[in-house]
């Protein structure tokens, strides 16, 4: 199949070219010869840019299947113009056996539609005890090494796995929170939680974390990525530590570059997320972090929750909301506001993704995947039950107005989305 | 941020879920309704008609003697037909969800709920599902809120001191669990307390706890200075020793009531509990039981706020 995409505006956030322009496919690939097209796309109005990449969308498969299902969530990720994901291992089982994550990415690959890169689960069953045999879970598919939301609490099984990550080169994906501190926590510990009465999460709770983290980086030489931070002494912990040159990379969930403790209101439900909804200040110094570059990538954060997880007391309501459709809308809002041209927004949920999974795709040049989205970034965009495909419909934004919509979404070269 | 929840389009009390947010004229209203209510407590009949023919559930899922028993005498003496719900040993147990329960009262046929729940904003979460009819009464979630014992408190206050907005009030002890000193804190503020004051470790205040407007005091005695109302928090058992505090002993030598760290309050100065009390660990028996307490009176005046809220919501 070749396509021919005409009449709109081509977007490289990986050369950072900008323009009217057209782009061939052929063989699944991006191409530079004008040959005759199967199909001619006429993007007019639309923006043409590398398909998304999202760092962390849980597909709730296997073991939540009444949340969600690949089915679902797949095609969510894909109205949502996400080509590739990846899923942490936090799934019932975890992603701790070679035969649980080829068997995700069987189901995956026959519904032939996102790309689906498993993250396997760094200890077995998550405990923070023993290392999961990691070459194993490589040679399955795994992309790097992860404790989804548990974090380990003894430094030392944290070192050595490190360490034995470093030894073979595989990443490891963590995010950084001291679990004695985190301890029943619930909300950012401050002036809302103590309003609300609600039990907090000290800002300290991630920055000691990831203090340790990055002196056991800076021990082992391990290339880490810190999943979602939450606050602005992460942000500044993150900056020293890429100065000095260590390997390693974050990324933020788009909800806390929007949102803050104050939106959690009269116990909004929809507001319970991991890590917690912090400060104004911790939204501001994210959304700049992200600005200059010391936060890599935007993520969804996608975690279907259903309705009877969410109707109850904000402490028992279960973590989570539905990420993928929103992240285009919520990371242009982001650029918006920060006025930074498309190119700029659009690197942080295409081209640096792609860095850090190392991967191809997530730039239009010749012989890359055609891993292409085609979107109105002033169409409107309601957020409604009804106008979302996954099967978790909760959201902070529920209700909420955003300009971003996806008409046509292309991976490897097929036309899998469009609207 | 959404409009308060407790109030209906008019403005008016249609659920009491928190002090935080109710304008001083409601407060007022609550405090004066409550006054005329005294009178029926002392009354060879004690009762009058106004919920004659409602029924009011008292829905606790946390147990509770005291409070669900002056809320009931309170309903009683409104002549509401009372139903107790003990959840604890009942749905919960079984896996019911908490809306469900609600549901299923809500089709017998219920006027008011009283909540207590483990759970901080459990209450709101009813309050945004019951008919509109129905009005939600929040007697204790989490360390939330506790409205009708921060209405009492300042009733108790009222009565003794008259003019809120020359005073100085003290309110000792656990802060960071009590849903007790945040519904009086914002009750204070609200009604023009110009210097209320905290006092307790750091290990028993919650973050910010200055943005609730109050001054923070460690040293006991410099925080009784010249104050005309202290207000001693229950210290719950399991907090006496840990990591929040090394003992009961040692927390009584520092922020136990003694009569000498009393006397530094002012002459006529009133000491008030939400009971039940420690003596010893908060509170010394000479202090609980000397002429300026007033926690006893604090018990009967909350059956009379207890009615005047309970007839506000019902009418509105």
């Amino acid at each position: 199949m070749r396509l021919h995409i005409k009449n709109g505006r081509v977007v490289d956030p990986a050369s950072g070219k900008e323009g009217a322009g057209e782009i061939f496919i052929a063989d699944g690939k991006i191409s530079n010869e004008s040959g005759k097209a199967d199909r001619v796309i006429d993007a007019k109005g639309l923006v043409v840019a590398p398909g998304f990449i999202d760092l962390s969308a849980r597909l709730r498969e296997p073991g939540y299947e009444y949340k969600a299902t690949l089915e679902s969530e797949m095609g969510a990720a894909l109205a949502g113009g996400v080509t590739s994901l990846a899923c942490p291992p936090d799934t019932d089982p975890p992603l701790d056996e070679p035969g649980l994550v080829d068997m995700l990415r069987r189901r995956a690959k026959a519904l032939s539609r996102a790309r689906v890169y498993p993250i396997g689960a760094l200890t077995v069953k998550l405990e923070g005890e023993t290392l999961t045999e990691m070459g194993q879970l490589t040679d399955a598919g795994c992309v790097a090494f992860s404790q989804a939301n548990v974090p380990i609490a003894d430094t030392q099984v944290l070192w050595r796995a490190l360490q034995y990550a470093a030894t073979f080169g595989y990443p490891v994906w963590l995010r950084v929170e001291d679990a004695s501190l985190a301890k029943g926590g619930v909300s950012h510990d401050g002036e809302v939680a103590t309003r609300l009465g609600l039990p907090g999460i000290p800002s300290f709770a991630e920055t000691i974390a990831l203090a340790t983290l990055l002196e056991l980086v800076r021990a082992t030489r391990a290339r880490v990525h810190v999943c979602r931070l939450s606050t602005a002494g992460g942000v500044e912990l993150m900056r020293r530590a890429k100065q000095e040159g260590l390997p390693v990379t974050c990324d933020v969930g788009v909800h806390h570059v929007h949102l803050c403790d104050m939106d959690l209101g009269y116990f909004d439900s929809q507001c319970r997320l991991e890590p917690p909804l912090r400060s104004q200040r911790d939204r501001d110094a994210l959304s700049r972090g992200l600005v200059d570059g010391v936060v890599d990538c935007i993520c969804s954060d996608h975690t279907p929750v259903d309705e009877d997880g969410k109707h109850l007391p904000f402490a028992q309501a279960e973590p989570g909301a539905t990420g993928l459709e929103l992240l285009l809308p919520l990371t242009l809002k982001w650029g918006q506001a920060n006025k930074l041209g498309l190119a700029a927004t659009l690197a942080r949920i295409t081209s640096e993704p792609a860095r850090v999974l190392g991967v191809a795709s997530g730039r239009l040049a010749p012989g890359a995947p055609a891993d292409l989205v085609l979107f109105d970034p002033a169409a409107p965009f309601k957020v409604a039950p009804e106008t979302l495909k996954s099967q978790g419909k909760n959201t902070p934004f529920l209700g909420h107005e955003l300009a971003g919509r996806v008409r046509t979404t292309i991976v490897a070269g097929n036309v899998v989305h469009e609207q | 941020m959404q409009r308060n929840p407790q109030l209906n389009e008019k403005g008016e009390l249609q659920h009491l879920l928190s002090t935080e947010g109710l304008p001083r004229e409601i407060l007022l209203q609550i405090l004066d309704t409550a006054e005329s209510f005294a009178g029926v407590t002392e009354r060879e009949v004690k009762k009058v008609p106004l919920l004659r023919g409602k029924s009011v559930f008292n829905l606790f899922f946390e147990p509770s003697t005291r409070t669900r028993t002056t809320f009931e005498i309170a309903a009683k003496r409104l002549s509401a037909d009372v139903i107790n719900l003990n959840i604890t040993v009942s749905s919960q147990s079984k896996g019911e969800s908490l809306l469900d329960t609600v549901a299923n009262l809500s089709a017998m046929q219920a006027d008011i709920f009283i909540v207590r729940h483990e759970f901080s904003g459990a209450p709101f979460l009813i309050a945004r599902h019951v008919k509109p009819h129905e009005h939600v009464i929040n007697a204790g979630d989490g360390r939330h809120a506790h409205p009708t014992q921060g209405l009492l408190d300042l009733f108790t206050i009222r009565h003794y001191k008259k003019d809120f907005t020359r005073l100085t009030v003290a309110i000792v002890g656990d802060i960071l669990h009590s849903r007790v000193a945040r519904s009086l804190i914002h009750g204070l503020t609200t009604l023009g307390v110009p210097e209320v004051r905290v006092i307790a470790p750091q290990t028993l205040l919650p973050a910010g706890v200055e943005a609730l407007g109050v001054r923070v005091f460690h040293d006991m005695r410099e925080g009784l200075k010249d104050c005309d109302v202290v207000v001693m928090l229950r210290l719950q058992n399991e907090r006496m020793r840990g990591a929040l505090l090394p003992s009961a002993q040692e927390y009584f030598k520092h922020y136990g009531l003694s009569a000498d760290k009393l006397a530094l309050a002012r002459r006529d100065a009133i000491v008030m509990h939400p009971g039940p009390m420690n003596r010893g660990v908060e509170i010394d028996s000479t202090v609980a039981d000397g002429p300026h307490s007033v926690i006893l009176p604090q018990v009967t005046f909350g059956i009379a706020v207890r009615m005047a809220v309970m007839s506000i919501v019902a009418g509105n």
